[in-house]
């Protein structure tokens, strides 16, 4: 035990392990096992090029201010745009990675982008559905119920503020609609 | 073509989406056969990863038919069936150089501390992912592998990521012959880790959850001793207990960003987004080691702060290791270990959904409905 020197036994000797665990000890020998030796210099199969070839740049890209220039290859999904897109370009023009800031200001632009598009969709013919995109449904289908009772879970606590987060700003934002609309009536 | 696209915190829908296009000389376009719902896709989905855009579609676990190449691919053709690492890289920069194919330093203009991954924000490159009909590849001639015959696609696209990050996280354990590890989260990495601990000739591998089904896979797939930590007051003194007050010789924190234990923790970082991750399975892996063990970080972190108790770690000489698993590093010899019978990946799945019913998919592995452990989706063109 830990207060004399010996070590401890596990209770099962190797040739015991052996013959319960398929393929025991196979990398025994850290020389078998693929990480090892870490940071070994060496050319990467498939790799003909010093730098690669530079992906064309059709729209300005944002990038981190810790990169000396842009990326030679890099993604093209969902640029920034409307007042998110503001929000996310200053974060990278402004603040370095290292900084809360950066990452606080991505966070704030994620939250006004899913707003601004909920409010694009509803000029769409396919409005944001907050309930069927949730795929709360399943709920119903696969054992809401009885996945959670009786099962000495410790998640079930917090689950109960999963709805406030998700219905709570659209309850808001519906409630704050129904006030502006009264008060133009009674204009 | 169809595809999973993010549309704000816990909704998700299928949209009609251009198909991708060839965009640099050795890029690929893949038709996606199968892909799978990762543990940390749910911090995307809960809205925790900083620039996660509004029309994203996710999914870095794939495996697929090449449709089309660009016009320097030499090792790929149209028509092969490949596996894709869920690490972007170059495999031609310092840190691909050297083996570290996760932290590839040509892919992600978005930021300097982490790679680039297939449908992962734009903190991570701002891909688009394999949870769609297809799918851009880039650097074809690099991260790709065809699918060895004998492999199907269900064994392939469980080691694009989660089999080859748990025997990743086993491995930074440093593990010798006798060691106790103790894997916290019975999730599908977790599994694996335990599994993996074994081959690299552990004493004894304890794993810890809170679900009781996932406890029981653990047993039966992983072979380890579980302990519910629930039914414990403090895990932390009963892993004391177990071990002669001595502790673990190696932690492996299997959980991440969205561990539960602590109420507090998990609403400050998973709810409120306070913190990077809440570190309870962290910081429980930092107290249960022993003095001089080794403490293996495979879960995902945020990029912003957490609540580390960085005290322990120091005060008792931890080694603390971790990083995103360069996958194709694993390849070879995990082929090795399925082929002589020691792992069989696709034993950890549980769901196989359509595409059309992925926002079903996503709340089914979030909520831990239907004794769910890794589900899969099948798109409509596989």
């Amino acid at each position: 035990m830990a207060y004399t020197r010996q070590r401890p036994s596990t209770g099962e000797s190797p040739d015991e392990l052996r013959a319960r665990i398929p393929g025991w000890g196979a990398d025994l020998d850290p020389a078998d096992r693929p990480s090892v030796p870490k940071l070994q210099l060496h050319d990467v199969p498939g790799v003909d090029w010093d730098f690669p070839e530079r992906q064309p740049e059709h729209q300005p890209r944002e990038r981190s201010i810790e990169h000396a220039f842009l990326t030679p290859v890099f993604g093209t999904t969902c640029p920034p745009r409307g007042l998110s897109g503001a929000v996310r370009r200053l974060a990278y023009r402004r603040y370095s990675e290292g900084r809360a800031a950066h990452w606080l200001l991505l966070l704030a632009a994620d939250r006004v982008d899913a707003w601004e598009n909920h409010l694009r969709s509803f000029a769409t013919l396919r409005p944001d559905n907050p309930i069927t995109e949730t795929g709360v449904r399943s709920e119903l289908t696969r054992g809401g119920w009885s996945s959670r009772f009786g099962r000495k879970r410790a998640d079930t606590a917090h689950q109960l503020l999963d709805p406030v987060i998700v219905a709570g700003p659209w309850v808001a934002v519906a409630a704050a609609a129904l006030v502006a609309a009264k008060r133009a009536r009674r204009r | 073509m169809r595809a999973m696209v993010y549309r704000g915190p816990y909704k998700i829908r299928v949209e009609e989406k251009d198909v991708p296009r060839i965009e640099h000389p050795n890029d690929a376009v893949v038709r996606v056969t199968r892909a799978a719902i990762c543990g940390s896709d749910l911090h995307l989905y809960h809205g925790m990863m900083p620039d996660t855009r509004v029309g994203t579609t996710f999914g870095h676990e794939f495996v697929g038919v090449v449709e089309e190449v660009g016009p320097s691919v030499r090792t790929l053709s149209p028509g092969d069936r490949v596996m894709v690492p869920f690490n972007i890289y170059c495999g031609s920069c310092w840190f691909c150089a050297r083996g570290l194919y996760s932290n590839c330093h040509n892919v992600n203009p978005n930021a300097t501390a982490v790679g680039a991954i297939y449908g992962y924000s734009h903190t991570c490159g701002g891909y688009d992912g394999g949870q769609a009909e297809f799918v851009r590849v880039p650097f074809a001639d690099v991260g790709p592998t065809v699918v060895p015959e004998w492999m199907d696609d269900e064994d392939a696209v469980l080691l694009t990521d989660a089999l080859a990050t748990g025997y990743f996280g086993a491995q930074l354990g440093d593990i010798v012959e006798g060691d106790v590890v103790v894997v916290f989260g019975a999730g599908p990495v977790g599994l694996y880790a335990a599994k993996s601990a074994w081959l690299m000739g552990a004493g004894r591998v304890i794993v810890i959850d809170h679900l009781e089904y996932r406890l029981e896979k653990a047993r039966t797939f992983a072979h380890a001793e579980t302990y519910n930590f629930v039914e414990h007051d403090d895990i932390v003194v009963h892993l004391k207990r177990i071990t002669d007050h001595l502790g673990a010789d190696v932690a492996i924190d299997a959980a991440g960003a969205e561990a539960d234990g602590s109420f507090m923790q998990h609403v400050t970082a998973a709810k409120l987004k306070l913190q990077g991750g809440s570190p309870i399975a962290l910081n429980w892996a930092i107290d249960a080691v022993r003095k001089g063990g080794t403490v293996s970080v495979i879960g995902a972190y945020g990029p912003m702060f957490s609540a580390v108790k960085f005290g322990d770690a120091l005060n008792k000489g931890l080694t603390l290791r971790m990083n995103q698993c360069p996958v194709k590093r694993q390849w070879p010899r995990l082929f090795e270990h399925i082929r002589n019978g020691y792992l069989k990946p696709s034993d950890i799945v549980t769901h196989r959904i359509p595409l059309e019913h992925i926002n079903e998919a996503y709340h089914i592995f979030s909520a831990k409905l239907d004794g769910c452990i890794k589900p899969l989706i099948v798109p409509n063109a596989a």
